[in-house]
């Protein structure tokens, strides 16, 4: 083990120390009533997409395979925590309520009451099949990483075995979350269609605590996970593990005739963030309360990919960077709080334009500056694009690859 | 307070919120709005969003409330749902508005349901919905299913002779319940299961050929078939295009739509579409001068004159009237004392008659069924005495014994027959 | 001519109980409260009143309240026959005398319903059936067609021989039979009815020989004196629980208990924390409460409930019949017959109809993918915003539809403008973003997918929210109905047409043409075709122009048949993508099997699963997935040098 403050370790030392300041700024700023609890939440929400952004930046920026289905990974992460959740919740007040009906409740009824209370509202009263492990939170933890873990792993390695690569594998895999959205929306799924699962901010058995700490809570849990992963990741991205993936980004059939199986390779790196990304979900809903399936909307997938790609590819800070910026963004201008801009003959209301900004920025930024954001701290520490005189540098020139073979 | 709001300026993001109409006049009365300006949803619920807007400009123009002006919050919620519940925050606790109207598709009810009754907010929701709840923190001035669907259903067996049904939706909760109920009303009423057809469609959905089809080949066993239509939003327009293509016409097959009013009618031509139903509580054709006052405001205020009303519009008119009388009876907008108040408050319809406050936070409201005219209008053809709003079905044998009521009881879900509240907070 | 109504009606009522004629100004008069608010339930003796009254105003009277014509005036309340009469309306009062003018605020209109609208034409077939004006005789017909009853039968036959319009004849001739096999009381007549039809394919038929084999089930010990269809078997043909529902419901077995029931019962017998030798607090399982129950039911508390062997020995007791409502066998027997022999021809045409409808979806498809076939297929572009322009085609044809009312002429201008209109937002495209990107081509995915939520976003400002009116010429209105199992609706066809327009363009373009040369140059090896003299610049910009103006000429059709919203396009896109890539990239062919296999497959689902549509594009988009992993480039994959890579 080479010492920790190498040059090539720099930025994560920078990204930890960062990361740690805000969260105490936040926490300081909380206790004295400084920032709300719902911006508490914001935050700390963000903190997981910065998570899934990270799992993003591995599989696209550094192994050069455009996923446009993470979020289906996302979605399925926080419907197994909401399991959970909701079960728990509505147990504790099944019981109380059958408490006072006369008889002791059987375990047929509790499971009835369980299954009245949550698919009442769809209009079903029975608990299907799925919801077998709700009732055990190390169950259904384990499911939250078991679930997606091994959908991406049977998907990628049907989709790798046949030589599915490029636009196809994106398509492919936007294919994924429509059809599992699609399911989803199906009130026969068993998850309660369209509504989703919801009330999942109220954690069973914790009632006496109010929303102000648990956000709190969770807002330090993100931020630990975030930080726990990026040093993961930084150390696989940055060992020999690291070198390969990039050298399958830029040229996969080199990589394969030197003896490595690329196949094996994708597919670990896939089913890897499938999992991190999981995991930011199960983070990601109880702060936000509900999860139905318009998470899992194709467009959801493509907008992680726009966070990393502003934020810049192939850098671990670049996708944090990336999610937080244009998500706290989307957030401010959508909340009808930007002043609107009178033209004289018409007015820039940003509730509307916000999207055509958006949209518009994203084509500037993968036209004049591929590198994202993260290309502003090259020009600051002073990296520059090697001048390879018109030769390529792989297929994928947008991001410093030749840079970062050398580390 | 001004100390605080000064801090957050420089310490968060949320905080660079500059409330619209400035401090200028002291202390005002802040009233959220919570409709999606974009996204999906923002077809139906801009229109809500004008109708606040209308109904506060006209209100502060009568000199306020408990003296002060009234100050409209509005918000974005992008038809995203867990930005309901985010932004619901947002209104409660950083712009400290005293009422909230809002919300459109049930999920995104139960998206800010947690929220206000954490916080202890009040809203209004407009819309006509499934019903099986009853939030201490919500005033549903929209439609129940007693109040909507089963006047419709009964209309269909009493004067239509129908006795054969296809229920068709688009796959949701308010579909998928008021089927449900509707399933159970009708087998109760001696149609065999067999005779009830169903079908989900996904929203926006567009190849209707196979569905039509499917519903006219319905009456081969002689029966007189009936559709009861839950399909949601623009998916009706290509629904009822291939109903005219098909020459379905209201004499042999009748459509009664639940989600079809004035608003989406003006998206298609209907002179193919004569005769077809639907059943609301308000329709823009009602002839009262309560309904032309409301109907020449409205154009007066966006501006307009090829803009129509329709039932949630009303619903919202209800609910704001409602709310400020509330308000005033209280002599304060305190979330409790206004509930309290509210219970028993009574207001003109647009379409005659009074609707009230019920203690389960529900309306009475007249069911009317209209026929589709070319023009894109209804003929109102049937208007019942105003029906107490029900938020517990009694068609379902799980919620037959629930009761709400927030006046005596204090519970919005009562088991009547354990005699217990089953609990307090909403089925989420 | 009204001497023949009066001939008719005095048939009518004579046959009837003789009413005392009356003026039918004073019934109205009489029964004002039901005719202003009319239910179908109650208004019956009313209407027959009017119709029976021989005065020659009622069939007037009941022609205006079902035309919603018959208004009251508000300023003296008096009841008028209305005619629109330029702004304002014409009144006539009851008894035929004119009474001048009103404008629409003065009076209210009734509104019948369409349930007693349906009574009032039924009680006008008398009046009308031999009415002279073509139109009221089918009005007539009609009305008895709907709602056939007994009584028709007779006016319906001695119409017959006074028809002159040959259509009429047939269809009253049609009508007459099909009223015959369902209420001619003899046997012999309603059978040759019966076999008159053959297989027949009408709805009407149908719908007149099923309710002739309704059924019910009946429990008895031994065979009914009925018309019995069979002999049900307890667990094969009927349901043992349904079963046993039946003997409870005919009172011959005691009810099952219920879980609520025992419950109540166990709480209604609590004795200081015991119930039948059980203690309160152990009651929390199913075993308990059973052992709990059945002591009560040894001490006589409770009633005894059924135990699994005595419903299985009272279901064993009694045979299970299906029963005929309809008495007569023989015309059972013809009824099952016929209707065998239409079940099979029914099936066949539905196969028909399924394949028609699934043919106009892959049309659709198709017509919506060409355009991704020319810039992804061809060129290897993503275009993510290929659906904003379907959308803008979508918008052309509303906006065109705001300046020319005439819905042919508004197509015919629409379908070249959109074109034009999104070849230049596609070349413009082009030039500015997409050629920057050749090189990158996941990239050019995001950066498309960019302009698409601008693009949407920004119709969305500029069009609003709201769906927006494209309606199709009247000459498209309506359906191509083989008989009542196929049809399909013109507008349909009409896109299936231009789906195979496009191809045989697509076609001659790509094999005929200077132009369709210069595109597979370029597209096999740039430099090689632009060393030959070809600019490939100009090739990509025209070739990229070309599959977004069809994209948009794709709008206006699918506009003219679902919803124009700022949406239309995002719910084609990802759709699109799929009939690409499975049928295939690069080859057009390859375009039209994957729309073919997309819309077929899908109605095939739909057809096994016809109340859940959801879950047949879900099984698609699986389908989808895995058909790639078996075929990964696509049902028609390109070899060789033309595959490129």
């Amino acid at each position: 083990m080479r010492p920790l403050l190498q040059p090539r370790h720099r930025s994560m030392l920078v990204f930890l120390a960062g990361l740690a300041i805000f969260t105490i700024g936040v926490t300081i700023a909380a206790q004295f009533g400084l920032v709300s609890t719902s911006f508490v939440k914001t935050l700390g929400k963000t903190l997981c997409l910065c998570l899934a952004a990270l799992a993003m930046d591995l599989i696209w920026g550094y192994a050069g395979i455009l996923s446009l289905g993470h979020m289906a990974f996302f979605a399925l992460g926080g419907y197994m925590i909401g399991m959970w959740l909701m079960y728990a919740r509505t147990e504790e007040i099944v019981i109380a309520s059958l408490m006072n009906s006369g008889l002791p409740a059987t375990p047929e009824e509790v499971q009835q009451g369980i299954a009245t209370q949550i698919f009442g509202v769809v209009g079903a009263s029975d608990l299907p099949a799925i919801w077998g492990f709700a009732h055990s939170l190390p169950l259904q933890l384990m499911l939250v990483l078991a679930v997606p873990g091994v959908l991406a792993l049977v998907f990628g390695w049907l989709a790798f075995r046949s030589r599915v690569t490029g636009v196809y594998l994106s398509i492919l895999t936007q294919a994924m979350t429509l059809a599992l959205a699609l399911y989803l929306f199906q009130n026969d799924s068993g998850l309660r269609g369209n509504n989703g699962l919801s009330g999942l901010q109220n954690i069973p058995g914790m009632d006496a605590v109010g929303q102000e700490t648990i956000s709190l809570w969770f807002f330090w849990a993100s931020a630990l996970a975030l930080g726990v992963v990026y040093v993961l990741l930084h150390a696989i991205v940055a060992g020999k593990f690291g070198s390969v993936i990039r050298a399958i980004r830029d040229d996969e059939a080199r990589v394969r005739f030197l003896g490595y199986s690329v196949e094996s390779y994708k597919l670990f790196v896939f089913t890897l963030t499938a999992v991190i990304t999981a995991f930011a979900g199960a983070l990601y809903y109880p702060q936000a309360g509900i999860i139905n399936p318009a998470e899992l909307a194709p467009i959801a997938s493509i907008y992680l990919a726009v966070w990393v790609a502003i934020g810049g590819r192939g850098r671990l800070y670049g996708a944090v960077i990336g999610a937080a910026v244009v998500s706290l963004l989307s957030s401010w201008f959508t909340g009808g709080r930007v002043p609107s801009i009178p033209l004289g003959f018409a007015t820039i209301n940003w509730v509307d334009w916000w999207q055509v900004l958006l949209g518009l920025t994203f084509v500037a930024v993968t036209l004049f500056a591929p590198k994202g954001i993260g290309g502003v701290f090259d020009r600051l520490t002073g990296v520059h694009t090697p001048d390879r005189k018109g030769a390529p540098l792989g297929p994928d020139d947008g991001s410093l690859q030749e840079r970062e073979a050398q580390q | 307070m001004k100390l605080t709001r000064r801090a957050l300026l420089a310490s968060s993001l949320a905080s660079l919120a500059v409330p619209r109409i400035a401090f200028a006049q002291g202390e005002t009365i802040k009233i959220g709005v919570l409709h999606s300006l974009s996204g999906t949803m923002a077809i139906s619920e801009t229109t809500l969003k004008d109708t606040m807007l209308m109904l506060i400009e006209a209100q502060n123009a009568k000199g306020g409330l408990l003296g002060k002006q009234l100050e409209a919050v509005v918000v974005d919620p992008a038809s995203d749902w867990p930005l309901f519940a985010e932004k619901a925050r947002e209104l409660l606790t950083v712009d400290k508005v005293d009422v909230m109207f809002g919300c459109w598709t049930s999920v995104s009810r139960k998206s800010v349901l947690p929220v206000i009754e954490e916080l202890n907010g009040l809203l209004f929701y407009p819309v006509q919905y499934e019903g099986e709840e009853s939030s201490k923190n919500v005033f549903y001035t929209g439609a129940a299913p007693n109040q909507q669907a089963i006047p419709a259903v009964d209309y269909y067996l009493n004067e239509l002779g129908v006795t054969k049904f296809a229920l068709l939706g688009t796959d949701y909760v308010y579909p998928r319940t008021t089927n449900n109920i509707l399933e159970a009303y009708l087998i109760s009423k001696g149609i065999p299961k067999e005779d009830i057809f169903v079908n989900y469609t996904p929203f926006g959905h567009s190849d209707w050929s196979k569905i039509v089809g499917d519903v006219v080949a319905l009456g081969a066993d002689g029966k007189k078939v009936g559709v009861i239509s839950t399909i949601n939003g623009d998916a009706n327009i290509g629904f009822y295009k291939e109903l005219a293509a098909a020459g379905v016409t209201a004499d042999t097959l009748p459509v009664v739509a639940f989600s079809v009013g004035e608003e989406e009618l003006s998206g298609l031509d209907t002179t193919n579409l004569a005769g077809h139903l639907a059943a609301w509580n308000y329709f823009m054709s009602a002839d009262t001068p309560e309904n032309a006052a409301f109907i020449a405001q409205w154009k007066a205020f966006i501006k307009d004159d090829a803009r129509v009303t329709n039932d949630p519009m009303e619903a919202h008119y209800i609910g704001f009237n409602m709310w400020v009388n509330a308000v005033t009876a209280a002599g304060t907008t305190a979330v409790d004392a206004v509930s309290d108040a509210m219970i028993g408050q009574t207001f003109p319809n647009l379409t005659g008659g009074m609707s009230e406050m019920l203690a389960n936070h529900h309306l009475t409201k007249p069911v009317l069924i209209g026929e589709i005219r070319a023009d894109g209008q209804f003929d109102i053809i049937s208007q019942t005495d105003p029906v107490p709003g029900d938020a517990w079905t009694d068609f379902l044998p799980e919620s037959a014994v629930l009761e709400a009521d927030w006046k005596d009881l204090k519970c919005g879900m009562y088991n009547t027959e354990t005699k217990t509240c089953v609990q307090l907070t909403s089925n989420y | 001519m009204r001497l023949i109504a009066l001939l008719l009606a005095f048939l009518f009522s004579s046959m009837s109980a003789p009413v005392l004629a009356q003026q039918a100004a004073q019934i109205v008069a009489e029964n004002r409260d039901q005719i202003e608010k009319p239910s179908r339930q109650t208004i019956g003796p009313v209407i027959t009143a009017l119709a029976e009254s021989g005065d020659p105003m009622a069939d007037d009277i009941l022609a205006a309240w079902e035309a919603k014509r018959l208004v009251i005036r508000k300023a003296d309340g008096a009841m008028f026959i209305s005619a629109p009469d330029g702004a304002g309306f014409t009144l006539t009062a009851l008894d035929g005398a004119a009474a001048g003018t009103a404008t629409k605020g003065e009076i209210v209109e009734l509104k019948p319903n369409a349930g007693v609208r349906g009574l009032i034409s039924t009680a006008l077939v008398q009046f009308t059936l031999s009415d002279p004006d073509p139109v009221k005789r089918q009005a007539a017909l009609d009305s008895i067609a709907k709602d056939p009853k007994a009584e028709a039968l007779t006016p319906l036959r001695a119409s017959i021989a006074g028809e002159t319009d040959a259509t009429l004849k047939a269809q009253k001739e049609r009508l007459e039979r099909l009223l015959t096999l369902r209420f001619d009381p003899d046997s012999a007549a309603r059978v040759a009815a019966i076999d008159s039809f053959g297989a027949d394919l009408g709805l009407d038929l149908r719908g007149a020989l099923n309710p002739i084999l309704a059924t019910t089930i009946v429990a008895a010990t031994e065979p009914p004196a009925a018309n019995i269809d069979r002999t049900l078997r307890v667990g094969r043909d009927v349901d043992p629980v349904a079963a046993y529902e039946i003997l409870v419901a005919a009172g011959l077995a005691p009810a099952r208990l219920t879980l609520d029931v025992q419950r109540d019962a166990l709480i209604a017998n609590l004795k200081d924390g015991m119930v039948g030798g059980v203690a309160l607090a152990d009651l929390d399982s199913r075993a308990a409460r059973d052992r709990a129950y059945t002591a009560l039911e040894d001490q006589g508390a409770v009633p005894f409930a059924a135990t699994d062997d005595e419903a299985a020995a009272a279901l064993a007791a009694y045979q299970f019949y299906e029963v005929y409502t309809e008495t007569d066998p023989a015309v059972t027997a013809a009824a099952k017959a016929a209707l065998d022999a239409i079940g099979t021809k029914v099936g066949v045409m539905q196969t028909a109809d399924l394949a028609l409808d699934g043919l106009s979806l892959a049309s659709i498809y198709f017509l919506a993918a060409i355009g991704l076939a020319i810039t992804f297929g061809v060129m290897g572009v993503i275009n993510m915003a290929h659906g904003e322009f379907i959308t803008i085609g979508a918008y052309t044809g509303y906006v065109v539809q705001l300046y020319i009312t005439d819905y042919t002429a508004s197509i015919i201008v629409a379908l070249p403008l959109a074109f034009a209109i999104t070849f230049a937002a596609g070349v413009a495209m082009e030039r500015l973003v997409i050629r920057h990107l050749y090189k990158r081509p996941l990239e050019t995915l995001l950066a498309t997918f960019g302009i698409s939520i601008a693009l949407q976003q920004i119709l969305k400002n500029v069009f609003g929210t709201q769906a927006r009116p494209l309606t199709s010429p009247a000459w498209l209105d309506g359906a191509w109905v083989l008989n009542d199992v196929v049809s399909i609706s013109y507008i349909r066809i009409a896109i299936f047409v231009l789906a195979l327009v496009f191809l045989g363009f697509f076609l001659w373009l790509m094999k005929r043409t200077r132009l369709g040369l210069e595109v597979r140059a370029v597209t096999q090896n740039p430099t090689m075709a632009a060393s030959m003299g070809i600019n490939p610049d100009r090739i990509n910009m025209l070739t990229f122009g070309l599959g977004s103006g069809i994209a948009g000429i794709a709008g206006v059709a699918i506009g003219l048949f679902a919803k124009v919203t700022s949406e239309l396009g995002t719910d084609y896109i990802v759709q699109s993508f799929m009939t690409v890539v499975v049928g295939g990239v690069g080859n057009i062919w390859g375009t039209l099997a994957g729309a073919t296999m997309i819309g077929g497959l899908q109605k095939v689902i739909e057809f096994f699963n016809p109340s859940n549509t959801l879950a047949a594009q879900t099984y698609m988009i699986l389908f989808i997935i895995l058909f790639i992993q078996v075929r990964p480039r696509g049902i028609i994959a390109l070899r060789g040098r033309a595959a490129g890579d």
